[in-house]
């Protein structure tokens, strides 16, 4: 059986940031698994402008973005398997995958990160009444197939939520001759970022009607019309609001879910609220030595993000194979949060094991406005940040320093607060 | 050219027929609206092989249901398609309802179910942990399968195909006229086919070809049943097909393993006018939601990957018409099928094509070959035998449909073989690409692109249905001015 | 005097920015912005608001899968133009390789701006 030291299951930009951190962490034994044809994963397919504001100083569009990173690994010379699709990872670290060349085959790894994004949700997962015709599609999937294929899905579309992809395809469908006529969204706030909905929708007059949702699609063979009602305080539909729009295509942009079918089969332990695993400081997951990051984790709202806590991953998996991360987890101390956040990455804290700063982060549940987000360590107040707005669809982070748990001394209980300013 | 049969419909009936006509020497034509086999109730339905208590004793209904689950085992090894014969449980949820528990028990016996018997609480916890806490007993009938209803009509159809059974889709049935001197003319959209017999297995509009040729008049009426299929996440939730007694909580649905490891819940029971309405609806999907409770317990219904409706054809009669129409020789029905029509299949195909053959006088076809190889499923094989295919075909180290894990071997195989694929949909029903958790939505460009590049199309050509179901209308810019 | 209520585009904070014009349509003042960046998106966006268009186009003779190369315009053209560059792009097919910068079509719509590739496609 083939031995690596760290294997990359993915090939995106999460995997080929910690591929790359790895490398420079000393390395040399890496080894990325990628599905798809290329390296780059979904950032192939957002021609859009925007990404790498964080980490480039400048405004790039996805494949430019992708392609620095894909430049990292080939400069580094890390080893990469394309069209090599993953089929099982067991706890003991032998990752089973195949290929059309080498068939099925095993490679025994000393540690794994797990790089494998996320899926959109489907038509199906969210139990849309009406027929079933062609012309429903998840906003990705005609992203793909404008953006790559160069084929238009539609003419006259009507999207269904406002996630950031929903928005940024309103805007893609319109410069391609589509006409967006409306995005509705079952909650009461958007659920992509505020300049996406100035940029994508504001600027082409497209309306977004928020707690609305699709009622009915119509169209036996090819969809003809939707119908969108308001919703009330419960997501239920409000009789009497129905509103028809005639289309021939329906988009649904309606939440991303990390794709932790691999993770689920080797054992690592999920979170029911991200859907990703529960990791540490290390953003190890409860398979020691078994390493997550980027959408699979916790979908982001920006890939500098992704990149940023991939890079981190990659140098814990080093770590971890030269033996300077302990297997000892009994020192780490749940991270607890009250007043907002829905869950918080990493969950848990080992203070010994911490790097000199560590980045939580967390979503909201709510929009929130005027707060101050709060780290505590006991009964301490170590941290106090201002935040003017916080919205579900953007991600909120806090960057929490060694020197802090230092001076503060043993420490029982780390809480993040969410408080009223 | 004078065909010896028609068959109208390439839903699971008129493929049964059109297969085990194939066992004569007969020129057979099946003409499809549609364009494929399996586009109508065939596709969604409850995928159950009925044991066959339910039906009433001396029906057609009672007699081919018992008939065709005693084949389709036999038949799932001949024609290679997913059955497992999982059981099925009636459930009763009051004590008041045991003497209807016992009165189907016996109606089963009187009907010739094999093995059934009524099992107390303590038993069917055993068999089934996650069961109501209502429930006080149950019929167990271990006979009771399940079946992937898309394969067991697509292998019925294509092992006709093979036999020289000549299919055509896209076609549609305007009129069936019948000749002075005998035999029948069919007028379809794509144009008039001259036959001595036809089998009219036209589902939801069997009634109007029925009524053009012979009397008394049926009258069908769709029924819709609703359904919810769950992710492969919920698979064990309950092992045996649950069925509720009808009792004083109402009619339930059914809660059942399906032969591709999900679970499915439904239906509803509607009566609708369209049938063309094949939609579902918010109420529709909430009583699935709602009544899946009454026998089971915590059904994962937030684990939904989609719903689904199918229309049964609903004979006012609730019976089954079948054979030849009195006064109209060479005119047969296949009319009136509903629940247990997959089950009752095997049985109404063999039977109707032997009364044709009568009728014509066919001849033994000596050179029919009932064994059909199924599409390998690369996933059910050990990793020797997986290398050993991807060495003589590499595609089938590709994996297309994520979800699914199906090759691009798998779907090659789909789209080549006889009666192939040329839809969206079509590789899905025999593959499954498309058919998990997400939605397809990972994997229909690249399915696209296989069919394209197979079938020698344009991508914007490929369709999801048949022609009026295109997944692409234009080129990016092209109405641009 | 009047004040206009904007959201920053610059970057994923999406500040809410409060841009004050006086009666000559001049911008007074600019607040509610993060960084100098955004106090500068204020001002341009009353006066003479900008957008980057990206898009993708065909790509004759490729060697790889991919037959379409994405494009953007080098720097922001004004918001009103993005229709204009649209149109003249339709038609457009790029002959491959192209790398990452290679301008596709200089001074697109007559913007002073240079349409260029953003992928490499051999």
């Amino acid at each position: 059986m083939e031995k690596v030291n760290i294997v990359i299951v993915g090939g995106g930009p999460a995997g080929l940031a910690a591929a790359a951190a790895a490398y420079d962490a000393g390395e040399r034994s890496i080894l990325i698994l990628e599905r798809d044809n290329m390296l780059g994963g979904i950032l192939n397919q957002c021609i859009h402008n925007g990404f790498g504001l964080h980490t480039f100083k400048e405004e790039l569009t996805g494949p430019e973005y992708a392609r620095r990173f894909e430049e990292q690994v080939e400069e580094r010379g890390i080893a990469c398997k394309l069209n090599t699709m993953v089929m099982d990872i067991s706890p003991e670290k032998v990752v089973t995958a195949m290929n059309r060349t080498d068939g099925m085959f095993e490679i025994e790894a000393k540690a794994i990160v797990l790089a494998m994004g996320c899926r959109e949700r489907s038509r199906g997962a969210l139990n849309i009444p009406g027929y079933r015709p062609a012309g429903i599609y998840s906003a990705g999937t005609a992203q793909r197939l404008v953006n790559i294929e160069g084929y238009m899905p539609g003419r006259e579309v009507v999207i269904l939520g406002s996630g950031d992809i929903g928005l940024i395809m309103a805007r893609r469908m319109t410069l391609e001759g589509a006409k967006v006529k409306v995005v509705a969204e079952l909650m009461p706030y958007s659920g992509g970022l505020k300049r996406n909905i100035v940029q994508c929708l504001d600027d082409f007059g497209i309306p977004l009607k928020l707690s609305h949702t699709v009622v009915d699609i119509e169209g036996k063979d090819r969809v003809t019309g939707v119908t969108i009602a308001e919703v009330d305080s419960h997501n239920k539909p409000i009789p009497g609001t129905e509103e028809h729009y005639s289309c021939d295509t329906l988009l649904l942009s309606c939440g991303l879910l990390p794709e932790n079918e691999l993770s689920r089969q080797a054992g690592v332990q999920l979170s029911p609220v991200t859907n990703g695993p529960v990791v540490n400081e290390s953003l190890e997951t409860s398979i020691p030595g078994v390493f997550a990051a980027g959408n699979v984790l916790h979908v982001h709202d920006l890939v500098d993000y992704v990149s940023e806590e991939a890079a981190s991953a990659g140098r814990n998996a080093a770590a971890y194979v030269r033996g300077e991360l302990a297997e000892d987890r009994s020192g780490e101390i749940p991270l607890e949060f009250a007043g907002g956040p829905r869950y918080t990455v990493p969950a848990a804290i080992d203070p010994e094991k911490m790097n000199d700063t560590l980045t939580v982060r967390f979503r909201v549940g709510a929009v929130m406005k005027n707060r101050f987000v709060d780290l505590y360590l006991d009964d301490e107040r170590v941290l106090h940040r201002r935040r003017q707005v916080m919205a579900p669809g953007e991600m909120e982070e806090l960057v929490l320093k060694r020197t802090m748990f230092e001076k503060h001394g043993p420490v029982q209980k780390i809480t993040i607060r969410v408080e009223e300013a | 050219m004078v065909y010896d049969a028609i068959i109208i419909g390439a839903g699971v009936t008129g493929s049964a027929v059109a297969r085990y006509l194939m066992r004569y020497r007969a020129k057979v034509l099946v003409v499809e609206r549609a364009s494929d086999v399996c586009e109508g109730t065939s596709k969604a339905n409850s995928a159950i092989v009925h044991a066959g208590f339910d039906a009433e004793t001396g029906s057609l209904m009672a007699k081919y249901n018992v008939q065709g689950s005693e084949m389709m085992e036999a038949l799932s090894k001949e024609l290679d398609f997913a059955y497992d014969r999982c059981g099925s449980l009636v459930v009763c949820l009051s004590e008041e309802d045991l003497p209807k528990l016992q009165a189907l028990y016996e109606n089963g016996v009187k009907n010739g179910v094999r093995d059934l018997r009524i099992i107390g609480r303590e038993e069917l916890l055993e068999m089934e942990p996650n069961i109501s806490d209502n429930a006080v007993a149950a019929l167990y009938a271990p006979t009771g399968a399940i079946v992937c209803p898309f394969e067991l009509t697509i292998s019925l159809a294509e092992n006709a195909a093979v036999n020289g059974a000549e299919f055509r889709f896209n076609t549609e049935v305007r009129e069936i006229k019948e000749n002075a001197g005998g035999g029948f003319t069919v007028k379809t959209s794509e144009g008039d086919f001259e036959t001595r017999a036809v089998v009219n297995a036209a589902g939801v509009y069997a009634d109007i070809f029925h009524n053009q040729i012979a009397e008394p008049k049926i009258h069908i009426t769709p029924r819709k049943g609703e359904y919810l299929l769950l992710d492969h996440t919920a698979y064990g939730h309950v092992t045996h097909t649950i069925f509720q007694l009808p009792g004083q909580y109402g009619k339930g649905v059914l809660v059942s393993p399906t032969v591709h490891k999900n679970i499915l819940v439904g239906p509803t029971a509607n009566d609708i006018d369209n049938p063309e309405g094949v939609n579902t609806t918010a109420a529709g999907l909430a009583e699935v939601m709602e009544k899946s409770a009454l026998a089971v317990k915590n059904v994962p219904t937030r684990q939904t990957i989609t719903s689904f409706a199918g229309l049964r054809a609903h004979e006012d009669g609730h019976e089954f018409v079948i054979g030849e129409a009195e006064g109209h020789p060479g005119f047969f029905d296949c009319a009136g099928i509903e629940s247990p029509g997959l089950s009752s299949a095997p049985a109404i195909g063999e039977v109707v094509s032997d009364m044709i053959a009568q009728r014509l006088g066919l001849s033994e076809n000596k050179d029919f070959t009932g064994k059909r190889k199924g599409i390998v499923k690369a996933a059910e094989l050990s990793v020797s035998e997986r290398n050993e295919l991807i060495r003589r075909e590499p595609a089938y180290g590709q994996i297309i449909c994520r979800c699914e894990s199906v090759s691009e071997g798998e779907i090659l195989d789909a789209i080549r073989r006889p009666l192939g694929a040329t839809t969206l949909d079509g590789v899905k029903r025999r593959v499954r690409a498309g058919m998990g958790r997400c939605q397809a939505g990972f994997c229909s460009p690249r399915v696209m692109e296989i069919l394209a590049r197979e079938l020698h199309r344009d991508l914007s050509e490929i369709t999801k249905k048949g022609p009026d179901s295109p997944i692409i209308v234009g080129t990016a810019k092209d109405t641009i001015e | 005097m009047e004040e206009r209520n904007l959201i920053c585009i610059n970057c994923p904070m999406g500040c809410p920015l409060t841009v004050t014009l006086n009666d000559a349509g001049e911008v007074v003042s600019v607040t509610g912005n993060t960084c100098p960046r955004g106090e500068a998106y204020g001002r341009k966006e009353v006066t003479n608001p900008t957008r980057i268009v990206t898009s993708s186009l065909p790509v004759s003779g490729a060697k790889g899968q991919i037959a379409m190369v994405s494009v953007k315009t080098a720097s922001d053209i004004p918001k009103g133009a993005i229709f204009d560059v649209v149109r003249d792009m339709k038609g457009l097919v790029v002959e491959a390789p192209v790398h990452i910068g290679d301008v596709v079509k200089a001074d697109i719509a007559g913007t002073g701006v240079d349409l260029v590739a953003t992928r490499d496609v051999e």
